[in-house]
């Protein structure tokens, strides 16, 4: 017998279940406990760059809503700086800036509102530049592993063209899946599809 | 300066085998809400290596004292426990600073949610969330009272076992993790469709608290044991260049 290499595996995943606000987002669950619910600002009062508000639904198979979502938002600032400090700029972010937020959609009509500044473009392997983009994690009842997801802009359709992770959709019109279209000045509209026509592109990161 | 902490490339890739799979017939809420696409898989960059950070500001003294953070005129109602253990990652590395969140019924089987209508009652001294970050030694623990099993609409007589959710972050949005802790010697683990989600006994296995008397508190409290093991990263001796710079 060889050496052994003793790494320990992944805790395995289970799903967020029905009640995953209770943990999460407890007020949204009906109770006040924490004096503080976390990732509810994103962005910050001080945060420079154009505020916008993205808003849609998460539909399932049949094309219903999913009423009982919750998902996690991980992006960078306006100069595509992440505020980690793993992130060689990461200093320069403005004070208050977390860049992560917690959404949950409407117990009756499922429709989320992520509320925060567009980010800029970031850093991506090997000197290349990464169109901007949010990161997105959605957890819920019937979803076994939470799903890995980005929001890209429509309106930058140029940096699409260049950046290596939409270059990865072998399959042209799903990269339409990932874009966030433009409903007002500041607004835009975006739909995740867990199934079927026009599923939204999911990543294993 | 030579950084002490050289494990700062890219993280293992996850393996897939020992989670479930999206898909999970058992599990009937799963069949319209997963992707029947392949999940397309990136290497890392900033975007996956980073993530929060929380501090102790973020939290409020009695967040991981279940018992204690709802109590309105007495303490919850419950077989009073302690459910303590290490965030780790694969490479068997303690992760600090961390934050877990838990969230679970009460000694009933009964959520405090607007959604659960479980004939069980509320507590009303339990609330049933709680939060903390782990020490320098990715240790964490939590007071809290066994939460009671509670019927589901899956099959027509489905039960879940006695579990907490545990939600875990890591120090990278790559390692988010959500999972479910259960408790030793529970006859309903087995026939649970959730658990069996889960291809790989071992797997299972590792989600199974086991009673841990030694940190239990003599006539007050038993103790369970929970280790959480997120995804490791690789040593930066050999790395590609991960950042734009």
């Amino acid at each position: 017998m060889p050496q052994n290499l003793n790494y320990l595996r992944e805790t395995a995943s289970q799903t967020a279940g029905p009640y995953v606000h209770i943990g999460l987002a407890p007020g949204a669950a009906g109770f006040k406990l924490f004096e503080k619910e976390l990732g509810q600002d994103m962005a910050g009062p001080y945060a420079n760059g154009e505020r916008i508000t993205i808003t849609g639904r998460v539909l399932d198979g049949t094309g219903s809503p999913v009423r009982d979502v919750l998902l996690e938002t991980w992006q960078a600032n306006a100069a595509g700086i992440y505020a980690h400090e793993e992130d060689p700029r990461h200093s320069e972010v403005e004070k208050g800036f977390s860049g992560w937020g917690r959404v949950i959609s409407d117990f009756d009509s499922g429709e989320f509102v992520i509320k925060t500044i567009k980010p800029g473009a970031t850093p991506g392997r090997n000197g290349a530049t990464q169109a901007p983009h949010i990161n997105l994690w959605i957890v819920a009842r019937g979803i076994n592993v939470g799903l890995n997801t980005r929001i890209y802009f429509e309106e930058d359709s140029n940096a699409h063209a260049s950046d290596q992770i939409i270059n990865l959709i072998e399959q042209l019109h799903r990269r339409d899946t990932l874009l966030a279209k433009k409903t007002g000045e500041n607004t835009y509209h975006f739909d995740v599809v867990l199934q079927g026509e026009n599923e939204t592109v999911f990543f294993d990161v | 300066m030579t950084k002490k902490n050289t494990y700062t490339g890219e993280f293992y890739q996850r393996d897939r085998s020992m989670h479930p799979p999206a898909y999970a017939e058992i599990y009937k809420t799963s069949v319209p809400r997963s992707p029947k696409q392949a999940l397309i898989s990136i290497e890392n960059s900033l975007s996956e290596i980073t993530g929060p950070k929380f501090g102790h500001n973020d939290l409020g003294e009695l967040d991981n004292d279940l018992i204690k953070n709802y109590a309105q005129t007495g303490d919850a109602i419950g077989e009073r426990i302690i459910v303590h253990g290490r965030v780790l990652d694969e490479n068997g590395r303690p992760v600090p600073n961390t934050l877990v969140e838990i969230w679970q019924a009460n000694a009933g089987g009964r959520y405090r949610h607007k959604k659960d209508m479980y004939l069980a009652p509320i507590d009303p001294n339990f609330g049933g969330c709680g939060r903390t970050i782990t020490d320098e030694d990715g240790y964490y623990f939590f007071r809290t009272v066994k939460p009671g099993a509670y019927p589901w609409r899956n099959w027509v007589n489905s039960w879940r076992p006695a579990h907490i959710h545990v939600s875990v972050f890591g120090t990278a949005f790559a390692q988010r993790l959500i999972t479910q802790l259960y408790f030793e010697g529970d006859p309903l683990i087995k026939k649970c469709a959730i658990v069996n989600t889960i291809p790989d006994q071992d797997a299972i296995d590792g989600l199974i608290a086991p009673l841990d008397m030694n940190a239990g508190v003599p006539l007050d409290c038993l103790a369970y044991k929970f280790d959480i093991v997120l995804r490791g990263r690789r040593s930066t001796l050999f790395e590609n260049r991960l950042e734009g710079n």
